[in-house]
């Protein structure tokens, strides 16, 4: 590899924006059949490097090199024509096309008088298919495949270019372990036909899993390129965010109260059956799963999203019917949703509306709101949950995803109420925020609330929950107890062995 | 955050320099194109600018807190027909025969009844079946008009009373009751969406529909409430021109949804909702009725008046365009 060109050079690249220096010195280079990690927090300077790499942006000062030739990226359309393909975190699939027509979206097959060659389209793209493994075709549709098959729909386009060098950017995030597996084989496959590939991801695991070499950015600066082998997570967190992150299990337990929520025999139709489960006081439950478990649906039950077909809730003890989120929010049940953007906030409104949005009916003086007692809550959870914003007039959209969660869950803590629901706490989130959000649900549970986490990441489940009920196919099929739970039990347990 | 502030200033003050260009332009064109002699600037003038903007204005208000809850409501103009037959029709009736002047405060609460319950007709179908408010106004659109028609055929429906008349024809304090209307609406759904708890949420449900559920608003009821309100206000809209006119054709009305929309746009609400305030409406009102009377003014005719509405109307969303993606630009860091 040694005599080798670099796929891909950068070379001291700077970008600055109003105030700010997005990116100021990066450099590094991807070799022919390299994955190449690259890391950083949010905001570290990763998308806009990317943005730079796609012609989005242009460099104030440096050099992109391809094969050792110097290169202008005037646009997307010219990174493309060079071989370099994105694979985004958030898919941009339309979703009512048939899978071939996304994957050449933009360049179909034409015949005469401008009509599509449906042929050649369809046998293109089964050829790229075959390659990735999946089990569907050419002809469906985008909308009837699950998140994962998406996510290989979009790979697939950066296959039909002769790509030299592909950018995974967090390709996992909504992935299950079997389906990352699957995109592992698609990356060593093209490593093997000497793609270099950038790959930016905020797991450990599969940071060490698949990449060779590791460049990490903190605050748009480059800290430097390493060999994944010589590293540790330990060492390598330390590189994103200086300084040292705790990661060990949380071993400090205290006294469980009562019993805040019970479910028995609970049924949605196809979507779970039979689920029973309860949750004290001062405990975390976590629910694991793979994607389709039924997880997010029971969550969706107790907030008064669904209503279920049998079975019976149970809050203090007292049968309850739940009948929309007003009626749980009412009843003392919060939920902080999977999808923090689209379901948990309101991103035009600022920081203080998106706090007092449940409770701004109780906050009134006459017919007017009460605007002094609302910035007095949302002083009260910005110092307690310590949200980093100038002020409350801060638009919500202009947070990091560390922040925004913490705007989430102080609406809820601000209602009181007594369980507190948690649909993966962390997605999207960078390491060091990460760590503040468990420490943030242990101390919660701490307080006494009831805490249901439900998660992806085995390291998270296992890191936060007192219990874990293990889910497959609707079903519960285990639950174990902080003691007991091993990863491979648990593995077993979702996988329905 | 700064870039974000200065594109929200330009986006605010652009109405108010259009309007202002628009007056300068005018002026100096009036001085040589004009018919009369009289200045395009001259106070009467404006003051009956006000008057007639106050149709329009006081329907976009309504059109405001719609749009920024996230709907539309296309069915104004038929819903303002029909509120106006009920006016003049109902002070006819030989039930209302002994009431004398007394059956006007009748007529109007008739008239502006009907308006809300047609409103909160459209707001209760959109809240429990779930069509888009554009389908289902689309539809009372249709469905109001033809009950117009059915009411009286072609012909229009005429009654004049006196009382009214001189009423709707004075000058309270110097501005036209017109006007008076136009501004006590302004500053009511203005005191609603910035003050109070149903304003605020209804931008919440705007913006993002799904987190505003999950924050426990209760949706549908503020929608059907926003239904109401510009059910009300298109009533009273007619309400106020009807009681001068004294006379309403079937085709009354007609178009009224689009020029309340386009005066909505230009005033910088957001037609996806979310955005959007009365004040900025009541520039895009003004700029509109400015435009027409300019127009007229040197001698235009209306053609070229809905010509020139049309292209303003892209320009501005264009220009509005390019200041939102620059600002979003530079937040990206």
């Amino acid at each position: 590899m040694t005599d080798a060109k670099p796929v891909l050079e950068l070379e001291d690249i700077v970008k600055t924006f109003p105030g700010v220096r997005a990116l100021d010195g990066v450099s590094f280079s991807v070799m022919p059949g390299e994955v190449h990690a690259l890391m950083g927090e949010n905001g570290a300077g990763k998308s806009t490097l990317m943005k730079v790499l796609g012609g989005i942006h242009q460099p104030d000062g440096g050099a992109i090199r391809m094969g050792g030739e110097q290169v202008v990226m005037a646009g997307p359309l010219e990174a493309k024509a060079r071989g370099v393909m994105f694979i985004h975190q958030e898919l941009s699939l339309a979703t009512e096309l048939s899978v071939a027509e996304n994957v050449y979206l933009g360049e179909l097959p034409r015949k005469r008088f401008g009509r599509v060659d449906w042929a050649t389209l369809r046998d293109r793209t089964d050829a790229i298919l075959k390659k990735l493994r999946v089990s569907f075709d050419a002809r469906t549709r985008v909308g009837d495949l699950s998140i994962a098959n998406q996510q290989m729909v979009e790979i697939a386009r950066a296959l039909t270019v002769d790509a030299k060098a592909v950018i995974f950017d967090e390709p996992t995030a909504s992935l299950t372990d079997a389906e990352k597996v699957v995109l592992f084989d698609v990356i060593a496959d093209l490593k093997a036909s000497g793609v270099g590939i950038i790959y930016i991801s905020h797991r450990m695991e599969e940071i060490f899993r698949i990449t060779d070499r590791i460049t990490v950015l903190r605050d748009g600066q480059y800290q430097g390129t390493v060999a994944t082998a010589e590293m540790t997570e330990e060492s390598v967190t330390q590189m994103m965010i200086g300084r040292k992150l705790d990661l060990s299990r949380n071993v400090a337990r205290h006294a469980l109260g009562d019993v805040a929520l019970a479910v028995r025999g609970l049924s949605c139709g196809a979507l779970y059956r039979d689920v029973s489960f309860e949750v004290r006081r001062g405990e975390i439950v976590g629910f694991y799963g793979l994607v389709g478990a039924g997880r997010t649906e029971i969550a969706e039950t107790l907030f008064g999203l669904r209503d279920p077909s049998a079975g019976q809730i149970l809050l203090d003890g007292e049968a309850v019917r739940i009948r929309s989120p007003a009626d749980a929010i009412a009843r003392g049940i919060s939920l902080v949703p999977e999808d923090r953007k689209g379901q948990g906030l309101v991103l035009g409104m600022n920081c203080r509306d998106n706090m007092t949005l449940p409770q701004v009916d109780d906050l009134t003086a006459g017919p007017f709101m009460a605007e002094g007692a609302e910035v007095a809550i949302f002083d009260q959870y910005r110092d307690r949950l310590d949200i980093r914003t100038p002020n409350w007039k801060q638009r919500v959209g202009n947070l990091s995803g560390g922040n925004q969660q913490k705007i989430v869950i102080g609406k809820w803590l601000s209602m009181h109420p007594s369980v507190l629901i948690v649909d993966e706490p962390t997605r999207g989130i960078d390491v060091g925020s990460k760590s503040e959000i468990h420490k943030l649900l242990r101390e919660l549970a701490a307080q006494g609330y009831a805490v249901m986490v439900i998660s992806s990441e085995m390291p998270e489940v296992l890191h936060v929950s007192d219990r874990i009920v293990a889910m497959y196919s609707g079903r519960v099929m285990r639950t174990f107890t902080a003691g007991e739970v091993t990863e491979n039990s648990l593995i077993q347990a979702i996988s329905g062995i | 955050m700064q870039a974000g502030a200065l594109s929200k200033a330009l986006k605010r003050g652009a109405i108010w320099g259009f309007i202002v260009l628009e007056l300068i332009f005018f002026s100096i064109a009036g001085e040589y194109l004009s018919l009369s002699g009289k200045a395009f600037m001259d106070f009467d003038n404006m003051l009956l600018l006000l008057k007639q903007s106050a149709p329009i204005g006081i329907i976009a208000m309504g059109m405001t807190i719609v749009m920024v809850n996230g709907n539309i409501d296309l069915s104004v103009g038929a819903t303002f027909a029909i509120a106006a037959i009920i006016l003049l029709d109902s002070m006819t009736w030989p039930v209302f025969a002994g009431l004398g002047d007394w059956v006007i405060p009748v007529a109007w609460l008739l008239a502006l009844t009907a308006g809300a319950a047609l409103g909160a007709l459209n707001g209760f179908i959109v809240w429990k079946t779930g069509v888009d408010a554009f389908i289902v106004t689309l539809g009372s659109m249709l469905g109001f008009r033809g009950v117009v028609f059915m009411f009286n055929g072609e012909n229009p429906t005429s009654h004049l009373n006196w009382t009214l008349v001189d009423f709707a024809e004075a000058q309270p304090l110097g501005l036209h009751t017109p006007t008076w209307f136009l501004l006590a609406a302004t500053l009511a759904v203005w005191f609603l969406m910035a003050r109070t708890v149903h304003g605020r949420n209804a931008y919440a449900i705007g913006d993002n529909r799904e987190a505003a559920v999950n924050a426990g608003v209760r949706v549908g009821p503020h929608m059907m409430i926003n239904f109401m309100i510009i059910g009300f206000l298109a009533a009273l809209s007619a309400v106020v021109f009807y009681s001068e006119s004294g006379s309403v054709n079937p085709n009354d009305g007609q178009l009224y949804e689009l020029w309340v929309i386009t005066a909505v746009v230009l005033g910088g609400t957001k037609i996806t909702g979310g955005a959007g305030d009365v004040i900025g409406t009541f520039g895009g009102v003004i700029a509109i009725q400015l435009l027409r009377k300019g127009l007229g003014h040197i001698g235009a005719d209306t053609s070229t008046v809905n010509l020139a509405i049309g292209l303003i109307l892209i320009a501005v969303l264009i220009l509005d365009r390019q200041l939102n993606v620059r600002g979003k630009e530079a937040l990206k860091i």
